[in-house]
């Protein structure tokens, strides 16, 4: 490859200045015109019958425009599992489910009409954990399951709560088994947390009288909403425009669709009228989705030296209500279900599984965190009952090129072993420091990975025009809510145009202008997105260089660019510059060359395959991201007080795009794990969410997070583009059960759920006493 | 109609005098009846300091003052930050540090910043730590916000 001049280099951001004034524009700033405030009417039992919905008073209540009902919305939602009512439909699932919908012209008179809805309820038994909902009499609370529309990959059993079993089977675990000298057997337990981007969810819609439905939505992916909207609404897609702006965070709880439905009946019946919709705080904590509870017995085979030989990992996920989303995450977590080891045999059976708890949906790491979570703790009890290093026993069986995943996939591009020993080094693994004032000290390691999880024909593509000018604009329809997706492909586009990144334009997505990509999710808009933006630009400059070629009338092999001008390298007179090839693309004689240069170029990975319903086998990820935390802990006996010392996060990107911006993510998605393996956790009280703010519900704040030694690994992705692969999600991964081996290394004391909060930590440090 | 009450007050340097309606917020005004949608909504309870501005110099959550409090008070928002195109030191270290993803906290996190450097000139890690505690970034750029702050009581 020859030397990169843009890609792997720092450059501002793209939205810098706008960020930073005030200027940059959220969808909520774009709800311009005449308004309708909508506010929704929440159900106050977690499972019941709805025997009588009265909105009589409402309707009359001045200022209310009208009030809408289950029964106003013809058809369910869902992206991979349609079992979502906008509203409900005679009967509620959870708690704080909408149950009308009032519309009116402001947003205090809409939330007062509100109040003046009667509800009665016909409560009926609920379940509130997947063990429950499970047992042969459980109350199913999709009676209709066997008749929802799904995606083939997934197996909802009618008659029963669960929503998918995902099946893997590889090699022989009964063998497995029998060849290894010690069996280890644990529970693990993840609790639900939630994203909470600090711009909640919000969307808005206009009906204009040709027909034509605008939406403004916070969704991370535009193109979903605009598909899901156009089969609940039957809706031909050009006659659907889904407008983003920059989002306030997303996290994977803004993928799909959800509100952006729930607005569009309101503004068929308001032509005109922008039909808004905000979630407060409580609202978007309590009626988004939530990361699945995850319920997991794991069972290891592993011989003396070391050598885990057989795996059997049992997953139980806490669906929620509805799991239109949950049931991929559950997919996922089971085809990577050795995380990032290689192990021969494997049996793994995921559940997801509907209950009246909160609707369970994708997360930064889409199930990782959780499954790997009980991965890295088993690691931990092997090494103990081995008496062998825990470094040595990741090591031993630690992915490098060649292995095979889980679901037999073969991995290549993997220096899991870099990572995992740049971590250690960094926190001076193995030498035990003493702790002061009677505190204690420990460390702990953990090793990650994740593929982008997503259908094998999710696709994307990228359109760049280039200016008379010689300045050009980029046309994607990925989003930006911070992962500085518009300066990494200003940079891949700049790298091969040679335009310098500030004469390139790219905008947030608009389906009307900018063409397709999938979602933004997974970690793969830089891969995926980033793939489609160098065809483009190739095929762009493929245009400059045939347009020079007439214009100078010099072969096109003959021709050069160095950034500035296109040349003969036999005859440096012969030149042109960008400008004028774009611009006239004449000859003197007045005669026309070529129009203007529009580059395209779309991507759709080759790699993937489907997997074998039964034994789960095949190609799940289009490519896998390791990478490794390390975590120096000091825990106070006397009040289980866990302070982190020292944090340290590798990951291996292939190639950084934009090295300071891909440490932004590594120090985020350390700090989110971080977050999670000491303060969150979502409380439920028979499906009542009682943590709804951020004074019960604690985030990492500036004065609680530590400073952490970030690490961009880079050994080149083949299929990427410049060697790339992506890693918004991954840093999380390994924080949770990093923090948790060096609290146990600290305190002798086992983990097998977190947040260590100082409670769990006392309670677990004095029960062993 | 809600009752109202006229105000008087300057907002980013300008003298302004506006109806405002009785128990109206100050994040509502500011976005609604100024525009000035710099200032950013995240919880409306006073927990995550995205709605952070400056009155009479202090900084506070403007969704936990009410409108008709403005009257007779200079109001500071993050448009006024940059002034005569020349963005301030600490935008500019809040760019050379990237110390931002979204960019939602971005406003407050700044106007919090702008308090504390007229307060400390050379602030500490535990002076920064403490004066933006109250600003939450779920994107977690503490690191680089915390260098940020440094390097622009630096310049």
């Amino acid at each position: 490859m020859t030397e990169l001049k843009c890609v792997g280099t720092t450059v501002a951001r793209k939205d810098a200045i706008e960020k930073v004034t005030g200027a940059a524009e959220y969808i909520e700033d774009r709800f311009l015109g005449p308004l309708l405030y909508l506010k929704m009417k929440k159900s106050t039992v977690a499972h019941g019958k709805i025997k009588k919905l009265d909105i009589s008073r409402a309707l009359e209540y001045p200022g209310v425009k009208t009030v809408l009902t289950g029964k106003d919305y013809k058809s369910k939602i869902g992206l991979y599992l349609v079992d979502r009512d906008f509203i409900a439909i005679d009967k509620v699932r959870y708690w704080g489910e909408p149950v009308a919908l009032v519309v009116a012209v402001s947003e205090k008179i809409a939330a007062e009409a509100v109040e003046l809805i009667d509800v009665e309820y016909e409560e009926l038994p609920g379940v509130f954990d997947p063990f429950e909902a499970l047992k042969p009499d459980a109350p199913i609370i999709h009676e209709n399951l066997g008749s929802y529309e799904v995606v083939p990959i997934f197996y909802p059993q009618e008659g029963t709560n669960i929503a998918n079993h995902f099946k893997l089977r590889k090699g022989d675990t009964d063998q497995g088994f029998a060849e290894a000298d010690l069996i280890i057997e644990k529970e693990y337990y993840v609790p639900q947390m939630q994203h909470v981007p600090i711009e909640t969810h919000k969307a808005a819609a206009h009906w204009s009288p040709d027909g034509k439905l605008t939406v403004w939505s916070t969704a991370q992916s535009p193109n979903v909403v605009r598909q899901l909207l156009a089969k609940s609404f039957e809706l031909p897609m050009h006659k659907i425009r889904v407008i983003s702006s920059f989002i306030g965070g997303g996290f994977g709880g803004k993928a799909g669709a959800g509100l952006e439905g729930l607005v569009v009946p309101v503004a068929q019946k308001f032509p005109g009228y922008v039909a808004r919709i905000v979630l407060n705080r409580e609202e978007d904590m309590q009626g988004t989705f939530t990361r699945q509870a995850m319920y997991a017995t794991l069972k290891t085979g592993v011989k003396i030296n070391g050598k885990i030989t057989a795996l059997e990992y049992k997953m139980i996920w806490d669906g929620g209500a509805y799991t239109e989303y949950g049931v991929n995450i559950v997919r996922s977590a089971g085809y990577s279900s050795t995380g990032a080891y290689e192990i021969p045999n494997v049996k793994t059976d995921s559940y997801c599984v509907y209950t009246n708890n909160s609707i369970g949906g994708p997360v930064r790491g889409f199930g990782m965190c959780e499954m790997q979570w009980g991965i890295e703790r088993h690691m931990e009890y092997i090494a103990k009952e081995l008496k062998m290093d825990p470094l040595e026993i990741r090591l031993i069986n630690g992915m490098k090129n060649g292995s095979t995943t889980a679901a037999g996939q073969v991995v290549e591009d993997v220096d899991f072993k870099k990572c995992i020993e740049t971590v250690a080094d960094q926190i001076k693994w193995g030498k035990k420091e003493p702790g002061s004032n009677g505190k204690l000290r420990g460390k702990g390691i953990s090793g990650l990975v994740k593929c982008p999880a997503q259908p094998s024909n999710a696709s994307s593509s990228a359109i760049i025009r280039i200016n008379e000018d010689g300045t050009a604009h980029i046309m994607v329809g990925a989003t930006e809510m911070g992962q500085g997706m518009l300066t990494a492909m200003s940079q891949i586009a700049s790298e091969i145009l040679h335009i310098p990144v500030e004469k390139i334009d790219i905008k947030v997505p608009d389906t009307d202008f900018t063409p397709y990509e999938w979602q933004s999710v997974g970690s793969r808009i830089t891969y995926t997105c980033g793939t489609s933006v160098k065809r483009a630009a190739e095929d762009a400059l493929g245009q400059i260089y045939r347009a020079a070629s007439d214009l100078l009338q010099v072969p096109q092999e003959e021709l050069t660019f160095d950034g500035k001008m296109i040349y003969s390298t036999k005859d440096a007179n012969k030149k042109a510059t960008i400008a004028e090839v774009a611009d006239s693309c004449k000859k003197c004689t007045g005669e026309g060359i070529a129009g203007p240069i529009i580059g395209r170029g779309s991507f759709i990975p080759s790699n993937m395959t489907n997997l074998d319903p039964e034994t789960g086998q095949g190609n799940p990820g289009m490519f896998y991201c390791f990478g490794a935390t390390g975590a120096e802990v000091e825990v106070d006996p006397e009040t289980g007080v866990v302070t982190v010392l020292q944090l340290a996060s590798s990951i291996d990107a292939g190639k950084a795009v934009n090295p300071q911006l891909c440490k932004c993510q590594l120090h985020g998605g350390t700090i989110m794990g971080l977050s999670t393996a000491l303060y969150e956790e979502v409380k439920f009280d028979k499906g009542v969410m009682l943590n709804r703010n951020f004074t019960d519900y604690k985030i990492s704040s500036i004065d609680n997070t530590p400073h952490i030694d970030s690490f961009i690994i880079e050994t080149p992705e083949t299929k990427g583009p410049f060697g790339v692969r992506g890693i918004g999600e991954q840093p999380m991964i390994g924080v949770a059960p990093a923090i948790a081996n060096a609290v146990s290394d600290a305190l002798g004391v086992e983990f097998n759920t977190f947040p260590l909060t100082p409670e769990r930590v006392w309670k677990t440090l004095h029960e062993k006493k | 109609m809600a009752e109202c009450v006229k105000i008087s007050f300057t907002v980013n340097g300008e003298q302004e005098t506006r109806d405002a309606a009785v128990g109206q917020t100050l994040l509502s005004f500011i976005r609604d009846e100024l525009h000035l949608t710099g200032t950013k909504s995240g919880c409306e309870i006073g927990e995550c300091g995205a709605c952070t501005v400056l009155l009479n110099g202090k900084p506070v959550n403007s969704c936990l003052v009410l409108a008709v409090e403005l009257d007779g008070k200079d109001l500071v928002t993050i448009e006024a930050i940059a002034k005569d195109g020349k963005l301030d030191k600490i935008q500019q270290s809040f760019i050379d540090h990237a110390a931002f993803q979204c960019g939602y906290c971005t406003p407050g996190m700044i106007i919090s910043t702008k308090a504390l450097l007229e307060r400390k000139e050379n602030p500490t890690d535990d002076d920064i730590n403490e004066a933006l505690s109250g600003n939450l970034c779920r994107c977690g750029a503490y690191q680089e916000i915390r260098a940020a702050v440094k390097d622009a009581a630096k310049k």
